[in-house]
């Protein structure tokens, strides 16, 4: 038992700089990194920076409904929707098994945010009456739509820049030809009925007696106007009532392309089922394929069989989600019997999301808000503010006590608390861009309670160095011999207080998990700060003549400790004396 | 720090020292009867619970002029429920407004915001759902349930089952008490007081864990010799951890004073003050029960085995015989200190531990 442990003991105090060299460098290549992500500051929470956090929580009829799958669906839609708002920092993420959090910084409309992350999502088929492409696209020819393998189906799609662009590179794209097109539309549309409210509403308090004429001029007006790459309008655009034409933007291969859609053909609430599948029988790749219930699926044949007879991009029906334009597929012939397939040069990826969004119709969940939180930037800042005094407080008093008990020796606890604090502050600020971690109130606490856990570790290993110097040892061997048994209880008490923190890391939500988050990291720390920097630079100080020599204020003077005369041990009668001068 | 230094330095002697497990009795019943005034106080009392339980909102505003009553009445006004008002360290007010449905706040938050005459948005707004708080805490029950178990068996894998049920009884006395204090003082319970509880756990197991270390590593070879009991060992253990106990809790709870301080003094309420009050109560609590109940049951646990019963009855009788001896001798100075003559007398040193155990435990 003795051998090994010596063994080891002598190598780590043979190497002591190059633990020292490790962390430095591990200081210097955080640091490095840290400027090189352009981060320098941890992220902060909502409730340090100001903004507004909503909190979601997922009902549903049936339990299974709150399923992963579902989770993440929502949560990609929410995010497409707050983003929407112009919102580019919004974060949504699930939260446990049946929330979602969305995170809204400060300076957006959180109202509306609100408003939009509460509602569930509008997902609609509205055929194509006319598009084209932002300046972006150039035009590719075709993206070899095939057909669906399946007899009763297959819109085909337009994997967009194919028949969009060139044909809004074609001069063809004249206001005559584009108003014929549109009044055609109209006439094939199901229920004309609509153009006297529409007319109301478009002309906006102009001539009551505004013809569909005039009410596709300002439709037309309407969407030459529209620039789909300022996303102010492209908020705007897409709204308009189910029953009305509106124009609206999409996103085409990374490009945004504007539309002037007609009145709502399905509602997404009729799509029951939606999947990605790979069809292998054709080798068409990957592809979409819906099931509609039996209302919906009357009417999409409808549509279809109506859009199967035009010219491009007339025979388009887009699917709109949200007010915006995720896919525009092309029909070839009308689609009966409740299913469809949308099928192109989809990538798996391409193909799962369009499943996802179509499914978002479908999905049986509805959203409550749980909690809303909204902070002000001023009340964050104090919050903020509050807790770093609150931590320097807690820091000064444990250092003013550290130096009182420990004098000399106590510089290293504190150079140790401080290398700690580095590393903590570096792997924050760059947790922030790596995993999205921000710090927020609850973490700030945890780091401020770190501290006691941190210097406890030096105290464990300060109190084994002074019990072996109190047994007579001078201050190198009691370095070395202290150690081991140190180390084994500095291992065992923050594995301890490591699996608190993981286990409410994976249980808990929220406010709780900041908290367990940065309770576990620096827990972490604590063991590479203790192992790789506290004891290697005793090693080494222990061969300063102020720490070696005992002075007075060394904290490791062998009288102040009363250490016994080494004699102690080989004569016994010496050790019986003692007690009876105590 | 030279008195304390020097205490440190007696106590790792032996030279002083309180009889922790010796008198363990009385600590338990001190323990028990703390236990049972928390939970008559939780069943009667009954916990404070914070809006994040009852659903409702919290709004804190900026600085202002306008008094609590005011405030109270504008506040109850505007939404129709009872308000409570508190005015914060820095002149802001903490507007509490239970049983309020989320979507109407913002009405609440305008109305209020008017006859307040600021800018609503400066208003901070808290809203909860009924069943965020609850989830929030069920979260935490699951939590605490898994670490539980997760801790007994690593307890008792690293070091054996008896220390497991020790600290297990140690970590529910700490949370009982904590809980209890809370419904006798009646503190607001919020997430952030779930959050500071559920720190406990590992602090409270943390100073546990030390003792345990120690006592793991003196009572190695209790066996092979006769001259101490098991709660003789497991008294010093306690007795030479017992500066490095005082210097972690000391370190451990000035952090959470200087967060008390600031959230409580400063901010006036809030997550902050919150946190480090359970914290507070929480630590302390675990620094008692690691001394006082953890240690000694261990003891108590371990000398129902027959080995170490066997060798209880082999030092008493070994020391009644040197008693015996000593009286014979009819030594008068020595009197005082009976035991200390022992050593000289009977001790031959079997262990290679002996080194410190030797002039640790003569006082006992």
């Amino acid at each position: 038992m003795a051998a090994p442990k010596k063994g080891r003991s002598a190598g780590a105090q043979s190497k002591p700089w190059r633990a020292l060299a490790l962390i430095l460098i591990a200081i210097v290549a955080l640091t490095g990194g840290m400027f090189a992500s352009g981060h320098t500051t941890p992220r902060l929470g909502i409730d340090l920076a100001g903004g507004t956090s909503i909190t979601l929580e997922a009902r549903s009829g049936q339990e299974s409904a709150i399923n992963k799958t579902n989770m993440d669906t929502a949560v990609e839609i929410m995010h497409r929707r707050v983003n929407g708002l112009g919102v580019s920092e919004a974060e949504v993420q699930t939260l446990g098994r049946e929330n979602i959090i969305v995170n809204i910084p400060r300076g957006t409309n959180s109202e509306e945010a609100r408003d939009q992350v509460g509602t569930t999502a509008k997902l609609y088929f509205r055929p194509v009456l006319q598009s084209q492409v932002g300046a972006a696209a150039t035009p590719t020819p075709s993206d070899t739509p095939s057909t669906g393998s399946s007899g009763s189906t297959s819109p085909s799609p337009t994997n967009s820049d194919g028949e969009t662009s060139s044909d809004s590179a074609s001069p063809s794209t004249s206001p005559t030809s584009q108003g014929r097109a549109v009044t055609d539309a109209l006439k094939a549309d199901p229920t004309p009925s609509t153009s006297t409210s529409e007319s109301a509403k478009a002309t906006d308090g102009a001539s009551p007696s505004a013809s569909a004429d005039a009410d596709i001029q300002v439709l037309q007006a309407k969407f030459a106007a529209l620039d789909c790459t300022d996303p102010k309008q492209r908020a705007e655009a897409g709204k308009g009532k189910s029953t009305e034409p509106v124009v609206a933007c999409g996103e085409d291969n990374g490009g945004w392309s504007k539309f002037m859609l007609g009145p709502v053909g399905v509602d997404g609430t009729d799509v029951t089922k939606a999947e990605a599948i790979l069809d292998t029988t054709t080798g068409a790749g990957w592809k979409v394929v819906m099931d509609f219930n039996s209302g919906g699926g009357d009417k999409f044949a409808e549509i279809t069989g109506q859009l199967a007879g035009q010219t491009s991009p007339m025979n388009e029906f887009a699917i709109v989600l949200d007010d915006e334009v995720v896919s525009h597929p092309y029909v070839n012939s009308a689609v009966t019997g409740g299913k469809a397939e949308i099928s192109g040069n989809f990538t798996q990826e391409e193909a799962q999301n369009l499943a996802n969004m179509l499914s978002y119709g479908a999905l049986p969940l509805t959203f409550t808000e749980a909690s809303v939180t909204t902070v002000s930037p001023v009340l964050g800042g104090d919050q903020l503010e509050a807790g770093l005094i609150a931590g320097a407080i807690g820091l000064a008093l444990v250092v003013i006590y550290l130096l009182v008990y420990y004098r000399g020796l106590s510089l290293i606890a504190i150079v140790s608390l401080l290398v700690s604090g580095t590393l903590t502050y570096l792997i924050m600020s760059l947790l922030g861009p790596a995993i999205g971690f921000a710090l927020n109130l609850p973490a700030v606490c945890g780091a401020i309670v770190a501290i006691g856990i941190t210097a406890d570790s030096f105290i464990v290993y300060f109190e084994r160095v002074r019990d072996e110097i109190r047994e007579g040892r001078s201050l190198r061997p009691a370095v070395e011999r202290a150690w081991p048994r140190a180390r084994r209880t500095i291992l065992v008490s923050d594995f301890v207080s490591f699996l608190a923190a993981a286990v409410l890391f994976v249980v808990t939500v929220d406010k709780v998990q900041g908290f367990a988050f940065t309770l576990g990291l620096t827990t972490l720390l604590d063991v590479v700060v203790v192992f790789l920097f506290t004891k290697p630079l005793l090693t080494i100080l222990a061969r300063s003549k102020f720490f070696a020599s005992g002075h007075t204020w060394s904290g490791l003077d062998p009288k102040r400790l009363g250490a016994q005369p080494p004699l102690r041990r080989t004569r016994r009668p010496a050790a019986t004396a003692d007690p009876k001068e105590a | 720090m030279s008195k304390l230094g020097d205490l440190g330095a007696r106590l790792h002697r032996g030279e002083v020292g309180y009889d922790f497990v010796g008198n363990r009795k009385i600590w338990y019943a001190v323990s028990i009867l703390i236990t049972i005034a928390a939970i008559v106080g939780l069943a009667v009392r009954g916990l404070n619970m914070g809006i994040e339980f009852q659903g409702g909102a919290v709004f804190t505003t900026p600085k202002t002029s306008v008094s609590v009553s005011q405030a109270e009445e504008y506040a109850t006004e505007a939404s129709g429920h009872q308000a409570i008002v508190q005015k914060l360290g820095n002149d802001t007010l903490r507007i509490q407004i239970s049983g309020v449905d989320t979507g109407k706040s913002d009405e609440i938050k305008q109305t209020l915001a008017e006859d307040l005459k600021m800018a609503p948005e400066k208003i901070n707004a808290d809203l909860v759902g009924p069943s965020w708080g609850d989830q929030i805490a069920n979260k935490a029950w699951q939590g605490l349930g898994i670490f539980m178990v997760l801790v007994v068996i690593y307890l008792a894998i690293a070091f054996e089952w008896r220390m497991a049920v020790a600290a297990f009884v140690a970590l529910v006395h700490d949370i009982t008490i904590t809980v209890g204090i809370y419904a006798l003082v009646g503190f607001e319970v919020t997430p952030g007081t779930v959050i500071g509880l559920l720190t406990i756990l590992g602090y409270s197991l943390y100073d546990t864990v030390v003792v345990f270390d120690s006592l793991k590593e003196q009572t190695k070879d209790i066996t092979k010799q006769n001259r101490w009991t098991y709660s003789d060992i497991a008294n010093r253990s306690i007795n030479s951890t017992l500066v490095r106990s005082i210097n972690t809790t000391v370190v451990a709870l000035l952090p959470v004073a200087g967060l008390l301080f600031i959230g409580g003094g400063v901010l006036g309420a809030g997550m902050l003050n919150d946190i480090s009050l359970s914290l507070f109560v929480g630590l302390a609590a675990g620094a008692y029960s690691s001394i006082f109940i953890a240690t000694p049951l261990v003891a108590d646990l371990k000398e129902r085995e027959p080995q170490l019963k066997a060798l209880k009855k082999r030092v008493l009788a070994k020391r009644a015989q040197a008693e015996h001896e000593v009286e014979l001798a009819a030594d008068g100075p020595l009197d005082d200190e009976p035991e200390d003559a022992t050593p000289a007398v009977v001790g031959p040193r079997t262990q290679s531990g002996a080194r410190s155990r030797g002039r640790g435990g003569k006082r006992r």
